[in-house]
């Protein structure tokens, strides 16, 4: 039993801890930096902290853009954590514009500060509930169980905006900025927020996963 | 109203966790891995630990300490206490940490606020500002409360945020470990100038007190003192706040751990 997650190590995540969460439940996760284990494995899982355009530049440097397009071709699950989930898309405006991997169409833009009549505190820290994108459901998807309005944990200035409205499955809702929470197209899957740091909401998002 | 944050602090020296009143008088509480399970288990939404003497002695113990929560504590937790340099933060980072908090260092060359910013983002970056009243205002502390600094504590969380800290961790040196109630002036002076989130910390006695700390502007709370003895569960917090019409975290029917 077991079944086997690799975690990219670009130098740019928190893999420790996500690496424990899939522990946790149940799977052997084990990190990889380079583009040929990357494609050896089953589940694929991209952490994330930082700023996209150093993120990229991390990936590019160890050969890993690539291999992640090449893997994604394969239709095996690929999860995408925070800008993990971020670095899916077109490009990012974060500091001018910064090609991303292109897996999903859209952008990465700032949180406004202001809008919708109100002043927001950038970074957007802290729990906020998560509830369907387009009145989506949630079965079949990663979010399958939870509850609409159940929360998770947030860390992040800037926000996916996809073009394409199939591909949202959750949306949060920060002082009135509809932040895209969590996405999915077949096996490709991203949240903005940390499933890992989310507590036992998380870990069954976790969970979800790994039942791909 | 976005989602209040209450925060578990644990205050720690070697192995242990130890609190004390108004940063001084220190007494053992417990230990670190078993509160910071336990908070969990009560719906703490974060853990901040900070090493109370960590300039003095060794980090060996907080980083056993860190790397032994994140395997069972499925909650962010702030690391500070004698960090120094981006590569002390990056070892903190790399075992577990997700944020990191500074005060002495960064006060000592404001620029490492800066350099943890470029590094590893603004979100990861907090600036621990331990206030203490004087006859004007306050004037921020360091070293556990025991070194003056001539700085003001509210130009120094503006000038912290300029220079790319994400959060402010603010301790009011006065109220801390005291159970009357949080340093509301100080906490509504720095959170109302901030465009960032402010953590009020220091003086928590009752779930009253949580709410004047929200009311005067805090986006999170720390509590330390109430929880270790017992007088308040998380949980207990989480309902008053509730009931009081304050945003918290909602996790539905699920199990806490």
């Amino acid at each position: 039993m077991g079944t086997e997650v690799i975690i990219i190590d670009y130098g740019r995540g928190n893999v420790a801890s996500v690496a424990q969460a899939f522990e946790r439940v149940g799977a052997r996760a084990s990190l990889a930096s380079t583009p040929d284990k990357v494609m050896t494995a089953d589940f694929l899982v991209l952490p994330g902290v930082g700023a996209f355009a150093d993120g990229m530049a991390a990936l590019k440097e160890r050969g890993l853009d690539e291999a992640l397009k090449e893997y994604s071709l394969t239709g095996r699950p690929f999860l995408g954590i925070c800008l993990g989930m971020q670095v899916l898309f077109d490009k990012s405006e974060e500091f001018g514009n910064t090609p991303g991997l292109g897996l999903l169409p859209g952008r990465v833009a700032a949180i406004p500060r202001e809008g919708e009549g109100r002043t927001r505190k950038v970074p957007h820290i802290g729990w906020s509930g998560i509830n369907p994108a387009d009145r989506r459901d949630w079965a079949g998807t990663i979010l399958d169980g939870i509850v609409p309005g159940e929360s998770v944990y947030f860390v992040h200035s800037y926000m996916a905006l996809p073009d394409i409205d199939s591909c949202r499955v959750a949306e949060s809702d920060y002082e009135g900025c509809l932040v895209t929470a969590a996405i999915q197209e077949g096996a490709l899957a991203g949240c903005q927020f940390h499933p890992e740091k989310s507590g036992q909401t998380g870990l069954k998002i976790i969970q979800n996963f790994l039942g791909m | 109203m976005p989602t209040v944050r209450i925060i578990a602090r644990l205050d720690i020296k070697g192995p242990r966790v130890v609190k004390g009143i108004r940063f001084e008088g220190l007494r053992v509480v417990g230990d670190p891995n078993e509160l910071a399970m336990n908070y969990y288990g009560q719906g703490a939404d974060e853990i901040i630990c900070i090493d109370t003497v960590a300039s003095l002695y060794g980090r060996n113990s907080l980083k056993e300490i860190v790397g032994r929560a994140v395997r069972e504590v499925f909650i962010p937790i702030t690391v500070g206490g004698g960090i120094r340099s981006v590569d002390d933060a990056r070892e903190l980072l790399r075992i577990g940490a997700d944020k990191i908090a500074v005060n002495t260092a960064a006060v000592n060359r404001p620029e490492l606020i800066t350099e943890l910013a470029m590094a590893f983002g603004s979100q990861c970056v907090v600036v621990s500002i331990q206030a203490k009243r004087r006859s004007h205002g306050w004037e921020a502390y360091t070293d556990y409360g025991r070194e003056h600094t001539g700085l003001d504590a509210l130009e120094w969380a503006k000038r912290a945020e300029e220079l790319g800290a994400g959060e402010i961790l603010l301790s009011s040196v006065d109220m801390d470990g005291t159970g009357q109630g949080y340093d509301i002036e100080l906490t509504r002076s720095v959170a109302e100038k901030a465009g960032i989130p402010v953590i009020a910390s220091g003086g928590m006695g009752t779930p009253r007190h949580c709410l004047e700390a929200i009311r005067s502007k805090a986006d999170a709370v720390a509590v330390a003192s109430s929880i270790h003895h017992g007088k308040n569960g998380v949980n207990d917090i989480r309902a008053f706040l509730m009931n009081a019409g304050v945003s918290v975290r909602q996790w539905g029917q699920r199990s806490l751990s």
